[in-house]
């Protein structure tokens, strides 16, 4: 019962009208595309493939907060039902990759992407 | 209206933005370290922040799942991994990753200013989420956890099972690549190809 009071108690602070200062949906979005850009430089910048993959979890975290903002935003519980199935696939798709992680080590002793390039013509 | 009331009201935009900046340093660090096990920390530390967002945008179910699975489950895979294969830190740094330097952040500032450029023309205003009978029953009010479950196990029980099916795809595939080859299995296997191709030869 302690969250679900704590977040009642957020939503009271802030809808009582003429808030001075209250979030706004453009701010969410903001601080979304900010961490989702940070996620794509990471990749581009990255060697180390474990966090290649910290990367892929930042982008898919900053998604998370777009659906979070506009379901609190257009009042629908949809967006965070969304979130949920995301985190669902981000747990599969860390333990599959993980374990393709070890298999790489296992092989090529090494977890820099540029030299995991067998497939490269 | 007082100043003490105007600030109480502001609390969750304060600590909205406290979160926030808190969150983008720590990503910052995530790519910007050279030894893997700083960059997870850095992404402990956004995933904590980013639950605290969630609260502020009244989604306390998510964010104690973003807790327990995110920072609790995931990231504690990620750090065994980390210290299972012995990662350094990277030593050097060939050019082509130079190169690479100079794109990712020119990439970074085109892509920031094209997304900013369109939440700058958004304005919705929020609606609504609370009246006084709402409060009542909580399957009525946006984010707990009788809401959340309403909707899973009503109109959207089909995609919550199928993620149960991802789920026990994701345990059999990770289990069939994490295995070790045994030397007996390698030869097994070796010695039915050499017996395929002696009846091939035949």
């Amino acid at each position: 019962m302690l969250p679900v009071s704590f977040g009642l108690a957020f939503l009271q602070t802030a809808e009582i009208a003429g808030a001075p200062l209250s979030i706004k949906l453009s701010w969410c979005l903001a601080l979304s595309a900010v961490l989702f850009t940070i996620g794509v430089a990471g990749v581009l910048i990255q060697r180390n493939v474990i966090v290649l993959f910290m990367c892929v979890e930042l982008m898919l975290n900053a998604v998370n907060l777009t659906l979070v903002a506009f379901s609190r935003f257009l009042n629908d519980v949809t967006g965070q039902l969304f979130v949920f199935i995301v985190m669902t696939v981000a747990a599969a798709e860390a333990a599959v990759g993980l374990a393709i992680i070890i298999s790489l080590f296992r092989n090529r002793e090494t977890l820099n992407v540029d030299e995991a390039d067998l497939l490269k013509l | 209206m007082d100043l003490v009331t105007q600030i109480s009201q502001s609390i969750p935009a304060i600590l909205f933005f406290a979160l926030a900046a808190l969150a983008v340093v720590a990503a910052f660090n995530i790519i910007l370290q050279r030894n893997p096990i700083y960059s997870a920390i850095g992404l402990i530390v956004v995933l904590m922040a980013l639950a605290g967002v969630f609260l502020t945008l009244a989604a306390p179910f998510i964010a104690a799942i973003q807790v327990i699975v995110y920072a609790g489950a995931i990231m504690v895979l990620f750090v065994f991994v980390i210290m299972l294969l012995n990662v350094r830190a990277e030593e050097s740094i060939t050019d082509k990753a130079k190169y690479l330097k100079l794109v990712a952040p020119a990439l970074f500032i085109v892509l920031l200013a094209e997304v900013g450029a369109i939440v700058g023309a958004l304005n919705v205003p929020a609606k609504t989420v609370l009246s006084a009978n709402d409060v009542a029953d909580p399957s009525k009010v946006l984010g707990t956890v009788e809401s959340i479950a309403q909707a899973m196990f009503t109109s959207y029980l089909l995609p919550f099972e199928a993620t149960s099916v991802l789920i026990l795809m994701a345990i059999v595939g990770s289990m069939l690549l994490a295995k070790r080859e045994t030397h007996e299995e390698a030869k097994m296997a070796y010695d039915a190809q050499r017996d395929y191709q002696q009846k091939a030869g035949d």
